[in-house]
């Protein structure tokens, strides 16, 4: 491969690509992220290959292995072009129905297409189904023409055109006013001006400024820099290029977290390649602009996330941040200025540049414009990423996008912005989704994490989770989140064991004013969101949890029992086998009973109970109680008999 | 900026190697990192110890993760943890004494609409139940 030395090169490219292009009639495109891979998307595609040979039809059909589709929850799937039909969880084993009735007699199998759960219609075209007709996918609709380690795929789709743009028709002046007029926000969490941050930094007389890929995504729950990263690397490195024009950095760094081996993987291939093209090197594309990307991988510390930990981390230290200001735009990496956005904020940025930022703009409120990512997950139906127009509400992304709620439970809160948001109950459904609106409701837009929990959640074991998270997460090195996060999460744990006490609220409220202000960075400033809000709107369940000694969702394990309902128990022995305790006693066809004091609550038999049968429930409160003193006055009795 | 402080960019990724190949940062690597980047020993060891990737102790043959990420903790994860300890009688972060498995957890795999998720040396189990665990482990009991 030879470089591209100019933008006329750059074109000609594009045209040779396409030119080569084997004329399919049909593409099947396969989805192969994480989520794909793991339900089993690399059979699929053995299975298709094996199956188009036998038949002599590679040179007819072709098959596009892409990263993630986003809709995670029917992988492993496949859309069948030109006409667009959509394939859910398939196995190899229908691969071979595939290609005799789709592809070669253009019929549609009913079994595999996807089916509404609420109407119960069928639907074949993939861009009808409501979970994607409801979307404004910009960043990621070429997921599902990319090949993301294949170059050649993005160039077709005039990638690397804002790049040549940029180098030889405008400034750096000229691409942050762009950035600036297009009203990107940061989506890593703060919703900091894009274009202003590049300008502050560029600001700052030095030699050497450099610029940072921030894809340590440790925020649980969220996942669409790795979906990004794995199906389309070249846009946030095109981004990325396009920034170091900007701010005039000649030295880049992308920091992918360890755990997700297959982002890291094409990263490095997507570098190796755009190298090869002449995009990262010396004179790019034939122009004076030099640049180049190195790849740091994570080594699993959740506070490298934050901009300064994770420049320290670059630096090969322990991921402690550290006071600022300093700001990395002033003093960054090595004490020089440094700009740090991350993943989907970079891959906005060659978008604008096509577009232009009167057209990006028109996207989104007054505040906050562009589209979001989202990571739809929880109990909720269509789980997947979902790309959305700022300022489209909550509930139309968990009722019309996300199908609602699972098995038509009722919907008590979404958690959005991982360990440093809040959870939103069901009134707070209506709110618009921007920056400046979900902070004033208590959470954050964050990386863009949606977790949607049913009234089967509880909500005081929520912020215990995240507590315990943030307490295992503290790097430790300033006092009021080390010591602050670890009362806190153990306040949260006494409460779920059913041993809280009154006043344990207020102290609670009283201690995250104190981790708030105090903190020294953004993991400790914010860790108390979680405990913040669920108080907020939930504060009859903390009270039932310490008055009553009952969990109201039936979660919390030292406030329930389970229980064999005895007029409902057919004795059909599946509890008693799979009880990993043997707590379980009784034989076919007469009614199970369990022995509360040996039960450890995991919950096996109700698993395991036939659903029309559904002899095991769970309790909690007064019942819970009968129910103990029941089985305690059963226990004393057998054990006297023994005696006998 | 020196250049000797410069090298220690260098240091977490020789860890990351050296971890690869030996399942764990031997005595000597350390030293050895030590001389190479002219780094403390000390300062090496409160590096490795800082970070989750790194490990002192040898782990087993197969590595057990199961994701504790908040869609999988609401769907039953931490089920899944203890019955991993129970049938393996160790618990997170040991090794079992025929240094066959050891058990893990991490916050997040980003593959949050499969979860629970369990991955044993990089392959993944998705819609884990405490019924599954059994099956998983089996698959790996028997293998030389």
């Amino acid at each position: 491969m030879q470089k591209i030395n100019n933008p006329e090169q750059l074109i000609e490219w594009k045209q040779k690509v396409l030119s080569k292009r084997p004329l399919y009639k049909k593409i099947i495109v396969v989805s192969s992220g994480t989520c794909g891979q793991a339900s089993g998307s690399l059979q699929v595609i053995e299975a298709l290959k094996h199956e188009l040979e036998k038949r002599n039809l590679e040179k007819t059909i072709g098959i596009e292995i892409t990263g993630c589709h986003g809709f995670c929850e029917l992988e492993p799937n496949i859309i069948i072009y030109p006409e667009g039909i959509f394939y859910k969880k398939l196995e190899s084993k229908d691969i071979q129905k595939v290609v005799e009735e789709t592809i070669l007699k253009d019929k549609i199998i009913p079994s595999l297409i996807y089916e509404d759960s609420k109407t119960g219609q069928k639907i074949s075209q993939q861009k009808e189904i409501p979970f994607y007709k409801k979307q404004m996918r910009v960043l990621t609709e070429n997921n599902f023409r990319v090949d993301p380690t294949n170059i050649e795929d993005y160039l077709a789709l005039d990638g690397y055109q804002a790049l040549a743009n940029v180098l030889f028709n405008m400034t750096s002046e000229e691409v942050i006013a762009e950035i600036k007029a297009s009203g990107l926000r940061g989506r890593g969490g703060a919703g900091f001006p894009t274009g202003k941050k590049w300008e502050i930094c560029r600001e700052f007389s030095s030699d050497t400024r450099y610029i940072i890929c921030n894809a340590d995504e440790g925020d649980p729950g969220a996942y669409m820099d790795r979906s990004l990263l794995e199906g389309n690397p070249h846009s946030v490195i095109e981004g990325m290029i396009i920034g170091a024009y900007a701010i005039g950095s000649s030295e880049g760094f992308i920091y992918v977290r360890m755990e997700y081996p297959l982002a890291v993987k094409h990263v490095r291939i997507a570098l190796e390649q755009a190298k090869k093209f002449g995009f990262l090197g010396k004179s790019i594309l034939g122009s004076e602009f030099q640049f180049d990307i190195h790849m740091i991988q994570g080594a699993g510390a959740f506070v490298s996330g934050e901009e300064t930990s994770l420049m320290a981390s670059i630096e090969g230290r322990r991921a402690f941040p550290r006071q600022r200001p300093p700001f990395p735009a002033q003093e960054g990496l090595w004490g020089k200025p440094t700009n740090i956005n991350n993943v989907e904020t970079w891959a906005n940025v060659p978008l604008i540049i096509n577009k232009g930022a009167d057209k990006y703009s028109e996207i989104g409120t007054r505040t906050s414009k562009g589209t979001k990512i989202f990571s739809l997950v929880g109990k909720i139906n269509n789980t997947g990423l979902v790309e959305v127009p700022m300022g489209i509400t909550l509930k139309e992304i968990i009722y019309d996008i996300g199908g609602g709620i699972i098995n038509n439970k009722k919907f008590k809160a979404v958690q959005t912005g991982g360990p440093s948001g809040g959870c939103l109950p069901a009134e707070m459904l209506d709110l618009s989704i921007d920056y400046e609106t979900l902070t004033k409701a208590g959470s954050i837009m964050g990386s863009g994490g949606m977790i949607v929990m049913d009234e089967n959640t509880c909500m005081v074991d929520v912020a215990r989770y995240f507590l315990n998270f943030t307490q295992e997460e503290s790097c430790g090195k300033c006092v009021p989140c080390r010591v602050g996060t670890r009362q806190m999460a153990e306040t949260l744990t006494r409460i779920t064991q059913g041993a809280g006490e009154e006043g344990d609220v207020e102290k609670l409220e009283e201690l995250a004013q104190t981790v708030k202000a105090g903190s020294l960075c953004g993991l400790g400033q914010t860790a108390p969101n979680p405990v913040l809000t669920t108080i907020r709107y939930f504060r009859d369940e903390y009270k039932a949890h310490i008055v009553e000694k009952s969990c109201p969702a039936l979660v919390c394990k030292n406030l329930i029992a389970y229980y064999v309902e005895p007029e409902k128990c057919v004795g059909c022995l599946l509890c008693l086998k799979n009880c990993p305790v043997d707590a379980i006693s009784g034989e076919r066809k007469k009614v199970h009973v369990i022995d509360q004091e040996l039960c450890i609550k995991c919950g096996a038999c109700l698993d395991v109970c036939p659903p029309k049968v559904g002899a095991v429930s769970k309790y909690t409160g007064k019942k819970r109680d009968r129910i103990l003193k029941k089985a305690s006055k059963l226990r004393a009795l057998s054990e006297s008999d023994g005696i006998k | 900026m020196s250049e000797s402080n410069k090298d220690q960019r260098e240091l977490i990724h020789m860890l990351h190697d050296t971890q690869e190949k030996f399942g764990y940062i031997p005595a000597h690597s350390i030293s050895q990192i030590s001389r190479e980047l002219k780094i403390s020993e000390s300062e090496i060891f409160g590096v490795l110890t800082f970070y989750k990737a790194f490990t002192l102790e040898p782990r087993g043959t197969y590595q057990i993760t199961v994701c504790l990420g908040t869609a999988c903790h609401v769907r039953g994860g931490v089920q899944i943890v203890e019955e991993m300890e129970r049938k393996l009688n160790i618990k997170v972060g040991q090794t079992s004494s025929n240094r066959k498995f050891t058990l893990e957890t991490v916050n997040c795999l980003g593959c949050c609409a499969i979860g629970p998720v369990v991955v044993v040396n990089g392959k993944y189990y998705s819609n884990i139940t405490i019924k599954k665990v059994d099956a998983i482990l089996k698959e790996y009991q028997e293998s030389e």
